[in-house]
């Protein structure tokens, strides 16, 4: 076990480098740099900031540097933010998306697990169509599109709930954008779970069960839905890393100081060291949360343990 | 404008500082309490040498103090330094700073502070942004360029209260210069201790009204009173909030909902109704910054093509183009250096006075004398940066280019920094847009950006008569005799039309009747320390 947890972890070490390669030639390759402006800076002073933001030595020394400083910790300073380092921005973000990703998994998991139980007992019937109907539109209506709409209804057409988001809020007036980062979850969920239940509902353990009498929601609760359930679980992983890493329209619509629109803002300004530590902190979380799938699938099923 | 109460006010903070107590019959009574205040973007930096941003400038504004500051009204006036004296060339200052100007620690403020802080700003190492700004400070140019130590900048103690400062040349509005945050002393002390960290909550020592308290990234700043500030009888407000919202429709959302007293900004598409529902919360005011149109002059068809030039500027009907597009209160610009300039008579295009018609025939006769006409119309680009406003107005100049002109103008949309970097290589820019902001109140800001070698220059724009009476302007002692140089040089520039100035940006915020001692200003600066609050 320890064998295989070690061989995945080192293997994920050549995909974070070429993430990082790719991530630093993409940032640079941008036009512009992150102090440039309407005030063009004499070339005197120019050339003061380059140097002292190594801006001046070749890409691959810049590479170098940046890449010893990884390996101990260090993601470097913001070239925009200069009082802070890109860890401290990245560490001021996190929390509020960690909250909101979050809460989103936790809404989609109950939301999406409901429907989705539901869909499969009613199978074929009305409920089942209208349930997987708003699934499939909930995958592909874009939340830029979903986000706008529950702005308009919710916040300005009945006034419940704020449009936006405020330091020092309290957590239900960050519903409006739990619920429009949870929309294709729960609709992922729920075809997952559907699926599953079918499945689950039509093999021989359970027609055993209803054999020996058990009622409906006995059977559903202590045996088809543990089956049913693992492909949600093994989705849970890819959920969780895309809502934390996907929410960048949600925080731009919502106001949401979190990572993605730390993200936006890094690119716009030409931050290169902001958006690189962003990269390779999400690569990093996603990489991460695959490790603990495969190591969770290898604990399951000791064949994937073979070499 | 309604009159102030300034003198009241101070009598009253004085009045609750001494008693610790708030008790009044008859009128609305003041609080100390907290000020919340919208800041727009987050601030970059709180070190006063490495920021540059507008927002950042606007807290600074109420942690530091130069030798000058301006009062609510914009008026000039001593603050670190309660005198000077010039000497006859102009060109040496001696500061007398005042004795009672402490630090947030209690320590005083010293000639040798300024001293250090100015080295710091042209220290190469520091690698600051507004170093460019001091170039007039004898040996300035050469430090920041690496070929003098920071000890030879001609900034110098003579005791503990006088400062000496000698320039390069004469530089009228070097006591305006004074008043940007980037001259603020900064304590050494705290940045021997704290290295790179010295301007964060706890560790930022300040010489003016406030101190900072606490910065919670991207969403508020918040300062609290300096108790050892040298005026801090004056100061009303006990603590101020900077929030930091981003988006204007949410600030006026925030406004709206009571959480903030004044808003950075007022998104476009409620100017119209806020006008009418909130007229006496709305504070529309002329601003130092002007949105124009440039031109490549260094490629056709704009190259050695002034009537052209001349022509597509006149088709621009300027007063639809604020009334009806921009729409926020931006005035028509009709010249290059902004009403409300000091000691400035403006030029004026000659078209200026023009009906529209006329300008409209006027337009069609220089494009003829151009060469152009609707069988061999101009065909152009029109670059911008990502935006509504900037969006709308290029649509519209379009339509007035080809209606007036049968001008074919394409829009190119580009992000901001794409587009900057396209202007700066003027490889592929024909037409595009930019604003160009005034740093001190003076014509100079305006006039030297179009200078043959300025870096900013991005038309390309080079006329060796303009350079040269912007250049004479600066050897001037007499006040008179420059303004006549700068007038001379800004009516060499609009004949040339190397851009074409649309509109003049307007300040705008929404503030609450409970803030007093608002005053409008073309610089736009409200710092903290003047207003108050009345109680709810």
């Amino acid at each position: 076990m320890l064998r295989f947890a070690l061989l995945r972890t080192l293997s994920a070490i050549p995909t974070l480098l070429l993430v990082i390669v790719l991530a630093f030639l993409m940032v640079h390759a941008a036009p512009g740099g992150p102090f440039d402006d309407e005030r063009v800076l004499p070339p005197e002073n120019a050339r003061n900031i380059a140097a002292a933001y190594h801006l001046d030595e070749s890409l691959p020394r810049q590479f170098v540097r940046y890449l010893s400083g990884l390996v101990r910790g260090d993601l470097g300073p913001s070239y925009h933010y200069r009082d802070h380092s890109v860890s401290e921005l990245i560490g001021a973000a996190l929390p509020l998306s960690l909250r909101l990703g979050l809460l989103s998994i936790a809404l989609a998991m109950v939301a999406g697990i409901g429907a989705g139980v539901l869909a499969a007992l009613k199978n074929n019937t009305a409920t089942d169509r209208l349930v997987t109907g708003v699934a499939m539109i909930g995958i592909s209506v874009p939340v830029f599109v979903v986000a706008p709409l529950l702005v308009l209804v919710f916040a300005v057409q009945l006034g419940w709930l704020p449009a936006s988001w405020s330091s020092g809020d309290a957590g239900w007036r960050l519903l409006l954008p739990v619920v429009a980062l949870a929309l294709p979850q729960i609709a992922y969920v729920t075809r997952l779970t559907r699926a599953g239940m079918i499945e689950a509902l039509n093999s021989d353990f359970v027609r055993t069960a209803r054999a020996q009498g058990l009622g409906l929601l006995s059977i559903v609760r202590f045996h088809a839905l543990k089956a049913a359930l693992l492909p949600v679980a093994s989705y849970l992983g890819p959920a969780i890393a895309a809502v934390l890493t996907g929410a960048v329209v949600v925080e731009t619509i919502f106001g949401i100081p979190g990572l993605g629109q730390l993200f936006v803002r890094g690119a716009l300004n030409r931050d290169y060291t902001l958006v690189l530590g962003i990269v390779v902190f999400c690569a990093a979380l996603i990489v991460l949360l695959n490790l603990l799938v495969d190591l969770l699938y290898g604990f399951l099923d000791p064949r994937i343990r073979e070499p | 404008m309604p009159g102030r109460p300034r003198p009241r006010r101070r009598m009253f903070a004085a009045l609750v500082a001494c008693l610790g107590i708030l008790s009044c019959s008859g009128g609305a009574p003041e609080t100390a309490g907290t000020l919340e205040r919208g800041l727009g973007a987050e601030p970059e930096s709180l070190d006063y040498h490495k920021a540059r941003s507008t927002q950042a400038g606007n807290v600074q504004r109420d942690l530091g103090e130069g030798l000058t500051g301006y009062t609510e009204d914009g008026d000039l006036v001593p603050r670190a330094a309660s005198g000077w004296e010039i000497s006859g060339d102009g060109r040496e200052f001696t500061f007398h700073l005042r004795p009672e100007g402490r630090w947030s620690t209690g320590e005083t403020v010293t000639a040798e502070d300024f001293v250090y802080s100015f080295r710091r700003l042209v220290d190469p190492a520091t690698a600051s942004f507004y170093s460019q700004s001091v170039t007039d400070i004898e040996n300035a140019g050469e430090i920041i360029a690496g070929e003098k130590p920071v000890q030879e900048l001609a900034v110098s103690a003579n005791g503990e209260f006088e400062l000496r400062i000698r320039l390069e040349r004469p530089t009228p509005y070097f006591l305006a210069l004074l008043t940007h945050p980037s001259m603020f002393p900064v304590h050494r002390g705290s940045i021997e201790q704290h290295g790179q960290q010295f301007a964060r909550p706890g560790k930022l020592v300040t010489n003016g009204a406030y101190t900072l308290m606490g910065w919670e990234l991207g969403s508020l700043i918040e300062l609290r009173r300096n108790e050892h500030y040298w005026d801090n009888a004056s100061t009303a407000i006990d603590r101020v909030r900077h929030h930091i919202v981003n988006e204007p429709a949410v600030e006026l959302n925030r406004y709206r909902a009571g959480e903030l007293h004044i808003t950075d900004n007022v998104p476009p598409e409620a100017f119209e109704r806020l006008r009418e529902e909130r007229q006496t919360e709305l504070r529309v005011a002329p601003y130092l910054d002007v949105y124009y149109y440039g031109f490549n002059l260094t490629k056709p068809p704009f190259k050695d093509n002034p009537d052209l030039r001349r022509a597509l500027s006149m088709a621009i009907d300027r007063q639809a183009l604020t009334e009806n597009v921009a729409g926020r209160g931006e005035a028509p610009a009709w010249s290059w250096v902004p009403p409300g300039v000091d000691n400035y008579g403006r030029w004026r295009f000659s078209y200026a006075d023009l009906s529209q018609e006329e300008r409209h025939r006027e337009a069609r006769r220089a494009y003829a004398e151009a060469g152009y006409d609707s069988d061999n119309p101009l065909q152009t680009e029109i670059r911008y940066n990502t935006s509504d406003t900037h969006q709308r107005i290029a649509l519209a100049i379009q339509s007035m280019w080809r209606d007036v002109l049968g001008v074919e103008a394409t829009l190119v949309n580009e992000e901001f920094q794409v587009l900057l970097s396209n202007m700066r290589a003027k490889e592929v820019t024909q037409v595009f847009r930019s604003s160009w902001r005034g740093d001190y109140n003076d014509a100079n800001t305006f006039l030297q950006v179009m200078l043959s070698d300025a870096p900013s220059n991005m038309t390309g724009y080079s006329n060796k008569e303009f350079d040269s009476l912007v250049a004479q302007a600066a050897e001037q002692t007499d006040p008179e005799d420059r303004r006549r140089f700068l007038e001379e040089a800004e009516h060499l520039l609009l004949s040339d039309h190397p851009v074409i100035p649309i509109y003049f940006y307007v300040s705008k915020h929404l503030v609450s009747p409970r803030v007093r001692g608002w005053g409008d200003n073309v610089l736009d600066y409200h710092y903290s320390q003047h207003l108050s609050l009345s109680a709810e």
